[in-house]
């Protein structure tokens, strides 16, 4: 717990000095900055256009699926992270086993490879 | 109350003078960083740069700065006002936070974590939050479809950014970034630096471009593309919710660049450790090779055009992400079948 306390208290306070450090400087420009709006001022920039809707609709679904493989690979990177750590006490088994894996999912690349969920165009 | 002081308030009080130690150089540091870019990159295309405030025009990034908070901070209808300002706070903090764990010479570091690489992680990758949520709460459609560019490209690159770690961590064997910065002092073949550039040189190279892609840096500042998506998520910020962005961008290349040099420069570690290289205290070597990587960037940025969006999707996941899991497969099969697992 002290160990624990010592590692972890300092990141803490330094979350709040960084954040307290961004809201005075917010609010020393709210302060010290003119406020006069009016709606063509506040309206959304679209280059001169009237801004006809929510601009919070439809977005291309590729999005989407970068997300997901993101998803994917990201957990990969969080198994490889204890695997890489206890690789000299594991030996020769445990390697191959993370490398079974990897297999596994490098099938799985290569099929969404093939599939064409990598193109753009 | 002499107890109370010496035990609780003390120790507090000395972790935030450690703090203001590192956060003070940090932000004087993003000032010139900006100064630096525009000097640099004028010079590059046979332009003065900023030469009026101040000598040489040194004062520059002050007055930008005074000049941003004195303007009116506008706050669009659509907008929802809490996510608004609170993105730029989070972009801005995370990018300093990163730095309680970046050790900047033997024991100097505000936290010496067990866990630091993936500490160094999980916040490099935090920072798609604020860029997200601005976009999201700009309720503008710039703002929206370069977030939505922006966190595509974060995410791509992050995967390989993570294997590159996992490679480096395997090769040192430890989470902590001061012993993974002391396992890069062992001389390779007696007569090179044993820094890890050498020996992964393919990935100190792939691990730049993704920092460059990461930090939306040029050739890869699609996000922020001026052409087409006026300024991308930032589009709708003014004054200091601006600067905050802009503050947070340009600390987290400095983070970023720290990055690359604990992983692959070796740190405070001089070249040699030999009389005249190791006279020079470990922080200049730190500091030195966080502003070569500095000026990388900005050489990159004055040289390179943009990328197409495509082009740098094929990148992030046909190219770099196959390249780092091989190489990170070779390095645990070399280190394994030739005994050289560090313990």
């Amino acid at each position: 717990m002290e160990e624990l306390l010592t590692e972890y208290l300092p990141i803490l306070i330094f979350i709040g000095i960084a954040f307290v450090m961004a809201i005075a400087m917010v609010t020393a420009s709210l302060i010290a900055g003119p406020s006069n709006p009016d709606p063509e001022k506040t309206s959304a920039y679209e280059c001169g256009f009237e801004p006809f809707d929510d601009s919070r609709s439809k977005f291309d679904v590729r999005f989407y699926l970068v997300a997901i493989l993101f998803i994917i690979f990201d957990l990969e990177v969080a198994f490889l992270f204890p695997w890489a750590v206890s690789l000299s006490g594991i030996g020769l088994f445990g390697f191959w086993s993370m490398m079974i894996f990897l297999g596994v999912l490098t099938i799985g690349f290569v099929y969404e490879w093939r599939k064409g969920a990598l193109e753009w165009e | 109350m002499a107890e109370l002081w010496i035990n609780y308030i003390w120790p507090v009080v000395w972790i935030v003078i450690q703090i203001l130690m590192f956060l003070v150089p940090i932000l004087i540091g993003v000032a010139y960083l900006t100064y630096a870019e525009r000097k640099i990159i004028s010079a590059m295309q046979m332009r003065i740069g900023p030469n009026v405030v101040g000598w040489f025009g040194l004062l520059q990034p002050f007055a930008d700065a005074l000049k941003l908070l004195t303007k009116e901070t506008v706050l669009p209808t659509g907008a929802s006002p809490v996510v608004f300002f609170l993105a730029p706070m989070i972009t801005f903090s995370l990018a300093m936070l990163a730095w309680a764990v970046i050790p900047v010479n033997p024991g100097w570091v505000i936290s010496d974590l067990n866990v630091g690489v993936l500490y160094l992680f999980a916040i490099s990758s935090l920072g798609v939050y604020g860029v997200v949520m601005a976009g999201w709460a700009s309720n503008s459609r710039y703002a929206f479809l370069g977030a939505m560019r922006s966190a595509a490209q974060m995410v791509s690159y992050e995967v390989s950014i993570g294997f590159i770690m996992i490679t480096v961590l395997i090769t040192a064997g430890t989470l902590n970034l001061s012993a993974l910065v002391e396992a890069q002092s062992e001389p390779l073949f007696g007569v090179l630096p044993g820094w890890y550039f050498i020996p992964h040189l393919p990935m100190f190279i792939v691990f730049f471009i993704s920092v460059l892609a990461e930090t939306n840096r040029h050739p890869f500042d699609l996000p922020e593309a001026e052409s087409e998506l006026v300024a991308g998520f930032m589009t709708e910020y003014s004054s200091m919710s601006f600067a905050l962005f802009f503050l947070g961008e340009y600390a987290n290349m400095i983070m970023m660049s720290g990055m690359v040099s604990i992983l692959f420069l070796g740190g405070w570690l001089p070249p040699y450790d030999a009389t005249p290289w190791n006279l020079i205290p470990g922080v200049i070597w730190f500091a030195a090779k966080i502003a070569f990587c500095l000026f990388v960037f900005i050489w990159v940025r004055a040289t390179f055009p943009r990328y197409r969006y495509d082009q740098l999707m094929r990148l992030g996941w046909k190219v770099f992400l196959p390249l780092s899991l091989i190489w990170l497969a070779l390095t645990a099969g070399f280190l394994v079948y030739f005994d050289k697992v560090p313990a």
